[in-house]
Formats: structure tokens, sequence, C-alpha cells
């Protein structure tokens, strides 16, 4: 009996600490949908490091945005839909208004949160990840890939891989084998390979690793033997060192392997160890460095402690994380132009994203000189960019080996044009006009 | 004081055989419905303290009603036949990918979308079919070697759905998500709504699970399970006990796994249907009680819980633990809970209700 | 390919798999057991027609994948070697092998940076944090037999085995709180290939270093194990245990302190396994979805033997890889996680108790 009470206690506290919390006052609340823990944790870590370190440098240094203060909670979701949902749920009534905005940070709970987030009225910040057709503001008015797609990513490597033949017509009748995780993620780029495959007459093909992907032998031997003229690396978490290491075991060149900008970080090659020399990885922009904000981030946070960042400082996660909080409260920022210095509801995130224009002088004033390019949103392009480069692994460091290129957008505009008008027809959306301001 | 049958006398057979028999049990049980279906709906709708935060509807009592109905499939085959499976996450799955395909139609042999309501209860329909189908080995193998032949099953389903482009309707990502809920009209998507759609099944099937182990094929399933070769003797087909038992467990796991997707997920992957599900409900069963109906609610309710109690109370106290120390000692408390369990009450939740109540009919004499 | 190429391995094959049916045959013969027995024999024979077709047209590529598969085949062997102690030993099915190699695994790769940190020698180095890592496995061994299996002793085998289950997330959980959760390499083979024979086949017969180290250390644990339980007092007190717990405890054998010692020998191997998989993926949390790779070598090899749990991982290796590489490019990739358990189910249909059981004498 005394184990029921107890029981019907911790029940009752439980539900007692669900309760909405009334005293957190005026604060903007951001949620970190983040994992530290489970197979990605390798990469998972860095990110969520970055991205919580710049909203407290905000919190440090400015006192919050424009004043008002943000609050912030990590919510560990170990990269699985349901337990990203569940996170999703428990941060978005948080704050004086709410989530602002919430960035997956999973393909797969993209998905999933895509189908919510319209009724809850909460923006996706899906930083160079999830759904590619997402581009689209008039269907997805409630996503936001800033900075690129798989399928741009897609173009780009493709691109570079013919800059190495020497020439897109020089693609013609090559191999380009795609190396994917066997997941929502790792299918993404295959319509945007497929079309390009069929413009440039380069035979694609692709071979699944499952999750988690620690077994890769007979894929990589499958590759041995096939001997593509190309790799493509789309993985994630424990499954890109693993796809590097198996790349050496097998011969195959390092330096024929192009991974995507999420298969392009140190956890990545470091445990890889002379294997991993010459593999190439394309940049969202931005590679690993110290630039004017890891300064201050040292000055006002590392310095007293505050930061958990320790190797990963700088590193291409780590810098990523920091990109990805400062669009997310650029675009909060650019709302309260509009709406004044107050806590912003969801929805005037939303607008603040559709008319963000992060220009040159506020990329050097934040400190983000030389890890991003301007980026300007709108109704009808969530993306906002369409460049990317291309580093390598010399050992020891990344290096930059190519200048920017640009995606192919004949070829993308139509698969974006196409797909979410599938998705739109599938939803019952009528697609907003975005010639007329809202 | 109050739970004692004193007075309540049984005339007939079936008054003896009630589901209920005691008058409290059925009080208790009818303001439990009541409160679920009137009172739960009504303190949301005035947004009483604590039903007024869509959180507790959305995210703890959806997935607990959903995944005590799949316990309770679960605890029929393990439970109450047992046959041990670690395929129960894959059963979901096909419930939910078949729901998805019944739901948006099959051009292909000319059938068009059906609405929601068949398109779950087909999608069961077609994890009862598979069910039977991997329940076959059960007739030569048990125990543990039976629980790896079924995790065949699992690891085929998630290749399956993600390999096979047709249950996806070609999407290119290979996620899908859900078609409209809309019951005769009734669009289901508030969270309340959601709630009681859920509700509606789960007490339903309930009752019919509740029914089916009291009834002649419920006590076919436990003579198997408690000794197979004797209830061979006696007269009772393993064949069909088993494979019933497998039909009607996959059925429910199956409606339970197109809620899941449906209702709760919304958009969904193969992973969301991971081994890591199946062992989930295999710990629900066995924390809540094998061979009970009740347990599989409790189970549910417990494993849903503590995860969320551990991540939500430090913080709202004011610990300062990082998101990485929490779910590492998260880990290490619901091992320790499980193992704690096991080696306190190897019987589970159901059964410590049960003592709870035998104590209270002696209560305040202890004799 | 043509068709004489597939019907000569085809006919092969169905002689092959003929001759395994009626190897294999069970004691029982319903209709029913024919049935599945000649409809698995027939799927035998045309998967082995289809493969030996393929070896035909690429004989150096068949072979490199063969060669492959059974040395990747032994790497999961080391780890079902662990289960198949404790099960036999104490009937528990410990799900926790895996999450133990992951302990030993962290223990020793983290003790040895820590040494080396402090600049150690490595020929020091090492041997200090292997000792380390045994005495954090003695540790595990102990807290294990102590605060989980002796109190539910006599308990049926499910209950055990959600016991290990959950002590595999407080392993998993305490592990990563104590030394880190991210990857750790550990480099203590080499990593890099053999080309063989390059004058026979175009492109060679590529062999993994690691793989091949793999195999040897397998080969020197078998050995090992098998002179420590035929040559020594504990040993032979081990053996005791297995057959018979009751018997056993009556001649003076006491079983809590066999019963740590089985966990001990457990996690000596959990530590062996740890040194190669560490080389081959790095230290990190995904080590423990080894355990379930070594499920279907236990199925098939049989719960209790140790050479089985060999063959059994030859015979997953093997076939994993050939069926990801040739049927994987009729059907679609990433087949291999389930071919094993097929295969295992195909195993346990035909011979209940596995290649090398013992035989279950029990009808039902």
């Amino acid at each position: 009996m005394k184990k029921l009470v107890a029981a019907s206690v911790v029940i009752g506290a439980s539900l007692a600490s669900v309760a909405p919390a009334l005293a957190q006052g005026g604060e903007q609340f951001i949620p970190v949908l983040s994992y530290r823990t489970g197979a990605y944790a390798v990469n998972g870590v860095p990110f969520a490091n970055g991205g919580v370190d710049y909203l407290a440098l905000l919190n440090d240094r400015d006192g919050g945005i424009n004043g008002v203060k943000i609050g912030f909670e990590e919510c560990e979701t170990g990269y699985a839909t349901d337990k990203g949902v569940e996170c999703y749920e428990r941060l978005k009534g948080k704050g004086a208004t709410g989530a602002s905005y919430v960035s997956p940070l999973s393909t797969g709970i993209t998905f999933a949160l895509t189908e919510k987030a319209p009724g809850d009225k909460i923006p996706l910040l899906t930083l160079g990840y999830g759904r590619s057709e997402s581009r689209n503001g008039a269907v997805f008015p409630w996503n936001f890939i800033a900075m690129g797609s798989y399928w741009t990513g897609a173009s780009v490597a493709v691109q570079h891989v013919a800059k190495e033949f020497g020439g897109l017509d020089k693609l013609k009748g090559k191999k380009i084998t795609l190396v994917y995780h066997d997941s929502p993620y790792g299918k993404e780029p295959i319509p945007a390979l497929e079309a390009l495959a069929a413009k440039h007459g380069f035979v694609f093909k692709g071979v699944p690793v499952t999750h988690p992907g620690v077994e890769q032998k007979s894929q990589w031997l499958s590759i041995r033997q096939d001997r593509p003229d190309y790799v493509l690396l789309w993985g994630w978490g424990v499954m890109n060192g693993t796809a590097i290491k198996e790349a050496a075991a097998v011969a195959f060149p390092r330096d024929k392997i192009i991974g995507i900008w999420w298969s392009g970080a140190e956890p990545d090659v470091l445990p890889a160890g002379d294997g991993a020399k010459g593999y190439k990885a394309l940049m969202l922009q931005h590679g690993p460095g110290q630039f004017g904000v890891h300064a201050e981030i040292k000055k006002h946070l590392i310095d007293k402690g505050k930061s958990l960042a320790k190797d990963d400082f700088g590193q291409v996660l780590y810098n990523r994380g920091l990109i990805n909080s400062f669009i997310g409260t650029e675009a909060i920022r650019t709302a309260m132009k509009k709406y004044g210095n107050k806590p912003m509801t969801g929805e005037q995130v939303r607008w603040g994203f559709e008319n963000l224009d992060i220009t040159e002088a506020r990329i050097k004033e934040a400190g983000f000189e030389g890890m991003m390019k301007p980026l300007k949103l709108s109704c009808s392009d969530h993306q906002g960019a369409d460049v990317a480069r291309v580093q390598q692994w010399d050992g020891k460091e990344w290096k930059v080996i190519s200048d920017y290129y640009t995606a192919d957008r004949d070829v993308l505009d139509k698969l974006v044009a196409e797909q979410s008008a599938k998705y739109a027809v599938e939803k019952k959306i009528t697609p907003r006009d975005c010639s007329k301001p809202d | 004081m109050l739970y004692r049958e004193t007075g309540q006398f049984k005339t007939t057979y079936s008054a003896d055989m009630a589901m209920l028999p005691l008058r409290q049990d059925r009080i208790a049980l009818g303001a439990l419905l009541v409160f679920a279906f009137v009172g739960i709906p009504l303190l949301a709708h005035f947004a009483v303290w604590p039903f007024g935060n869509e959180y507790l509807l959305r995210a703890i009592l959806l997935p607990f009603l959903i995944l005590s109905l799949a316990a309770i499939g679960v605890n029929i085959l393990i439970g109450y036949c047992g046959q041990i499976s670690l395929g129960s996450g894959a059963f979901m799955a096909i419930g939910a990918y078949m729901a998805y395909k019944f739901g948006t139609g099959m051009p292909e042999i000319g059938l068009p979308a059906l609405p929601v309501l068949p398109s779950i209860l087909l999608g069961g329909v077609c994890s009862a079919i598979v069910g039977v189908l991997f329940g076959i080995p059960s007739l030569r193998i048990k125990g543990l070697y039976l629980a790896v032949a079924t995790l065949a099953a699992q690891f085929f389903f998630d290749w399956l759905f993600l390999r096979v482009k047709w249950f996806t309707n070609y999407a290119p990502s290979g996620s899908v998500s859900a078609p409209e809920l809309n019951v005769f009209g009734w669009v289901v998507d508030e969270p309340i709504e959601r709630y009681l759609f859920c509700l509606a099944f789960v007490v339903f099937f309930a009752f019919v699970a509740k029914n089916l182990v009291r009834g002649a094929i419920g006590r076919q399933w436990m003579a198997i399970r408690d000794m197979d070769i004797a209830a061979e003797l006696m007269g009772i087909r393993p064949f069909f006990a088993k494979l019933s038992a497998f039909a009607v467990s996959s059925f429910m796991v199956g409606v339970a796994g197109a809620l899941w997707a449906f209702v709760y997920l919304g958009a969904w992957e193969p992973l969301a249907f991971s081994i890591d599900r199946s062992l989930q409900l295999l710990f629900m069963v066995i924390i809540g009680g094998l061979g009970s109906i009740l347990g599989s609610f409790l189970g549910a309710g417990f494993i849903l819980m503590v995860p969320i109690f551990l991540n939500v109370v430090p913080s709202e106290l004011g610990v300062p633990l990082s998101t990485e120390t929490i779910s590492h000692l998260e880990f290490i408390i619901f091992g320790s809970l499980i193992c704690f369990l096991l080696i306190k009450e190897p019987h589970g939740f159901a059964r410590l209700v049960s003592l709870a109540k035998e104590k209270l009919r002696l209560w305040p004499f202890p004799y | 390919m043509s068709g004489l190429s597939f019907a000569i391995p085809g006919g092969i094959g169905a002689v092959l798999a003929g001759l395994m049916f009626v190897l294999l045959r069970g004691d029982r013969r319903s209709v029913v057991d024919t049935i599945v027995h000649v409809a698995l024999a027939a799927v035998t024979a045309v998967f082995l027609g289809y493969l030996a077709s393929r070896a035909i047209d690429n004989p150096g590529g068949f072979l490199e994948i063969l060669v492959g598969g059974l040395l990747s085949g032994v790497l999961y062997s080391l780890v079902a070697l662990g289960f198949v102690l404790i099960f036999k030993a104490s009937g528990v099915f410990n799900y926790a092998q895996g999450a133990m190699v992951l302990v030993a695994g962290l223990a020793l790769v983290r003790s040895l940076d820590y040494l080396t940190g402090l600049g150690v020698a490595n020929i020091v180095a090492i041997p200090l944090a292997i000792l380390f890592s045994g005495a954090v496995m003695a540790l595990c061994a102990f807290v294990i037999e102590k605060w989980v299996l002796r109190p539910l002793l006599n308990q049926d085998g499910l209950t055990l085995f959600m016991s290990t289950i959950g002590a595999t997330f407080v392993l998993e959980g305490l592990a990563q709180m104590v030394f880190g959760s991210g990857v750790y390499p550990l480099r203590l083979f080499p990593t890099d290939a053999w080309i063989l024979g390059e004058g026979m086949f175009p492109g060679g017969i590529l062999v993994n270093k690691l793989d091949v180290w793999g195999g040897l250390i397998a080969a020197i644990l078998v050995v090992a194990l098998a002179a420590f339980f035929q040559y020594t007092k504990t040993g032979r007190a081990l053996r005791a245990v297995a057959d018979d717990h009751a018997a056993a405890q009556s001649v003076g054998i006491p079983i809590s302190w066999i019963w740590f010692i089985v966990w001990l020998v457990a996690g000596i191997v959990a530590l062996v396994a740890a040194t190669v998989w560490g080389t081959k993926l790095g230290v990190q949390f995904s080590i423990v979805f080894l355990a379930l790779k070594a499920l279907p070598v236990l199925i098939i090899g049989g719960f209790t033997s140790v050479p089985g749990a060999i063959v059994g991982g030859l015979i997953v290796g093997a076939g994993e890889k050939l069926a990801e590489i040739y049927l994987g490019e009729l059907i679609g990739g990433g087949i291999e996680y389930w071919f094993a358990y097929v295969l295992a189910l195909a195993v346990l249909l035909v011979r209940p108790q596995g290649l090398y059981g013992e035989k279950i004498i029990e009808r039902i």
C-alpha cells in the first residue's frame, strides 16, 4: 500500500511539474532540441554547444535581444522522432509567448513537426537539412530551410566532381555512387541526383547503410568491385567515421569521396586517423575556425566557465550551432523591428524569418564575418542561398579547396515545384500568393 | 471498510462469472470511465489545472493510451499465451503503413482512399495476417529461441518499409504523413479530440481483450502458457490456440501502430517502430504484470512517465544538471528501477494492485 | 550470366541442399515439417545456385567477399562467445554483453589516453590500461552477480533476461557518464589491407589485416577457454555448475563464486572483443548494437557451444555479406540485418537447438 501511495505521489509531483511555469515572465523562449547521448551524440554535442553558447552570449553580453532576455532549455531527443515530438510538445508553450522557433536537428523530426507547426504557429528553422521542397514558402509557410537543402548539396557536389573531371560534359558515362544513411535524411538527395544524372548522363547508384551504420563492410566491398568514379557520402553520427575507415580498408581513394556538410566535421575524420587524409566534404558556407564571435564567447562564457564547449570550440559543427542560433535570433530581431521590443509570438517570428535580410554589415557586426554570406529570405524563397564550397581533410585540419559553387536552379526549382505541389494536393493546402504582402 | 463483498450475493452462475464481481469495482470502473470520457474533456475545456495544459493531453495522455493498447496486444501474446515476441514494433509498423495505404488508396488494384476508421482497422487486419505467418515457428520453438525468431520479423519489416517504395506512395524521402483524420465528417484535430478518438479505441479493445481472455479461447491460451503438453493432452489444439493468440495480439498492436502514426506522430519513418519500441513494449507488460489487462495500463504509464519525470523534475526544481548528465542518469535510474522491480515484485504492478485490494478487503481487521 | 552457368551450379546447389535436408532433418516428421523442410531446401538450392553462378562470373570478387564475410563473422563470434559462457553456466541470456563490450572498451581507451597523456610509453601503458579495464570488468561482474542475479535466483529465464536488459541500461549510462560519450579512437592493430593473388584475379583479393587479427585472437581465445574449462579446477567446477546447479552445490561448489567467475570471464571476453571492435570502429556508444548482431550467431551455433559460436559467426558473416552484395542487387540493399535473422529462423525450423547445441528433448 505504501508503494501505491508513493507511486501516486510521484505521479502527482510529475504532473505538477509539467504545469505551465508562470514565473518565467517576459522572456523570449527558444527551445533547443539536442542529442548528447546515443549513436549520434558525437555530432549532436558540438552543434548543441554552439547553439546554446550563442544564446547565452546574447544574454550575458547584451541582456538578450534588444533588451528582451532569452529563455532557452535543452531537451534530449536522442535523434528519435517520438522523443522529438515529446520534447516539442513539452517546450512549445514555455516562456511568455511560447516557443519562438524550433530547430529539430533531425530530418525525421522535421517531417513530424512539419505536420504540427502550422497548427501551433511555430516556425521551424532547418538549417541545411529537412524537406528540400520546403523552400517553397507558398506551400510551407512555417518551414525555413535556410542556407541550403540536400538538393543544393547534391548539385554542388556533382559540379565539383565535374570540375575535377574537366567540365560538366565529361560527366557522361561516369559512375557516381551515393552511400547514404537509410532514412529520410539519406534519401533526400536521391531525386536531385537522379534528375542530374538524367541531365548530365552519368550513371547514378544508391547504396543504403542501415541505421546506425556501424557495419559497412559489404557496402564498401561492393564499391570496390563496382569501381565508381566518385562516391558521395550522406552519413550522420558514427556512420561517417565508419564509412571513411572502411573506404581506407578497401583502399578506395579518399579523395574520390565527397561528403555532405553533415559528414564533414572533425568527429567524422579524426577516428579514421591517417585513413581520412584526402577526404572531401561540402561546407554549409562555413568551415571550422575562430572568428569575431568566438572571441566574444571566449571572453564572456568560456573564461568564466559558463560554456560546455571544450575541444569542439571552433569546430565545424560548433560553428554551425552558432550560425543556427544567429539566424534564429536575427529573425526575432527582424520581427521586433515591426512589432516592438517585447517577446515575439511564433507568428511574429515567422514574419521575421520571411523578411529576414542578414547583410554583410550585420554579419560583420555580429562577428560572423568569414563564416557566412549574406542571407535574404522571402515568402517564395525560404532557403535564400544556393552556394557551397568544398573542403578537404589533410590529416590535421580542413582546407578549403574550391570557390563557391552555385547549385543548378534549373533542375532543382522544377523539383521543388513538383514536390511541393504534390504535398499541397495531399494536404489540401491552397498555396499562398507570394506577390501580395501579408 | 468500504471495500468488501459482504451482502453481495450471487444468485446466478452468470453473476458469479461477471467481469467485475464486486459492486465497488464496478462503481470504480464506471467512475473512471465517466471521468476519462466526460471529466477530462470538461476540465480541459475550462482549462482547469493541470488539464488545460496541451502538453498533458498531447504528450502524455495520448501516447499513454496508444501504448497501453499496444501493451494489451503484447500481453495477450506473452502474458496469456506465453509466446515471447520481440517483434511488436514491426507489427505496429505494419498497422501504420497498411492503414496509410488504405487511407490514401491503392490505385493499382482499383481501391479508392478509404475513410480513417476502416483504414485503421484494416491496418490491424493486415498486421494480424502477418502475425499468424510469423507465429508459425512458435509451433516448433519456444522461449528465448522464439524471441530471437521474432526479431527476424522486426528487422525484415524495418527494411521492407524503407526499401519498397509502394508502401510510402513513392515519397522521395521515404517519410509519409497521415491523411486527415475525418470520422463521419468529424475532423479529429484538437488535442482533446485526438484524446477522445484514441480513448474510444482503447476502451473498446480493452473490453474486448478482457472478455476474450476470460472466455474459452483465453483459457486455451493460458493452458498452453502454463503447460503446453498437458494442454494438448486435454484436447486443446496448440495450432489454433497459438496462432489465434498471434492474430489477436498482432491485430491490437497493429491498430495501436496505426494510431501512433496517424494521431500521435503525424509523419513517420520506419525508425519510429524500431527494435527499441519492441523492447519498450516488452518492458511495459513485464513491469505492469504479465497476464493482466490492468497491468498493461500500469506498465505503459510507468515506462512512459519515468523518463519524462526524470527529465522534467530536476529542471523545474532548478537543479543545475546538464542535458547530458540527465540523460545518462535517466539510463541509470531506469535500468536500476527495472532490476529493482524485477527483484522485489516479479509479477509486476498488477500484483501490487491485487495485494492492495486484498488488504483493503480485510481492513481494518487484519485477519 | 548465361543459362548454363546458372543451371549447373543450381543443380549442385540442389544436391547440397538435399544433402543438408537429409542430414539435418528433425526427429519428428509431420506433413507441415516436411513441407517446411522441402521449401527451405528449395530456397537454399536456388540461393546457392545463384551464388555459384555469380562465383563463376567473377571468381576473384566472389572469393574476396567470401573471405571478408568469414573474417567479419569471426568478429561477431568474439561478442557471441561472452553470451555462450554465461548462458552455459547460469542459464542467463545476457543481453548486457554488448554493454559490457562498451564498458571494457571505454575503460581501456580512456585509461590508455590518460596514461599516454602523462607521457608513459605505450609498452607500459597498454598492459596497465588492460589491467585497469580488467579490474573494471571484475567490478561489473561482482556488482551484477551480487545485486542482480543472486536476488533473482530460481526466477524463470525471461525474468533473468529482463534483468540483464535493466543492467544494460545502467552500464550504458554509467559508462558514458564516467568515461564520456564521444568517439575514442583505439589503435592496437593495423587496419590496412593486403591485396592477395593479384596475378590470378583482376584487382586481386583484398584481405583486411584487422580481420585477420580478429580471427587469430578468436582462435587463441577459444583455445584458452577450452584449456581453462578442461585443465583448471575452477573450470571444471564451472562445467559442473552448468550441468546441474543443485548437484554441483551439493558437492560443495560455491555457486555465487562460480557465477562471479563466469561473469568475470565473460567480461574479459568482452574486453578482448572491445580491443578488436574498438580498433575497427573507435570506442563509442554504438558498440552496444553488436549484441543484436551476435544473436543470430548464437541461434545458428547453439546457445551452449563455444565452437558453435565460431561456426555460427562464420556462417552469419559469409551469408550476410554474400546476400547483401549479390541478393541486394536484385531486391535493394540493406538486407544484411534481417538476412542473418532469417538464416537463424531457417536453422531454428530445421534444428531448434542450433548446429552445436545440446539436443532439446521436448516436443511442442
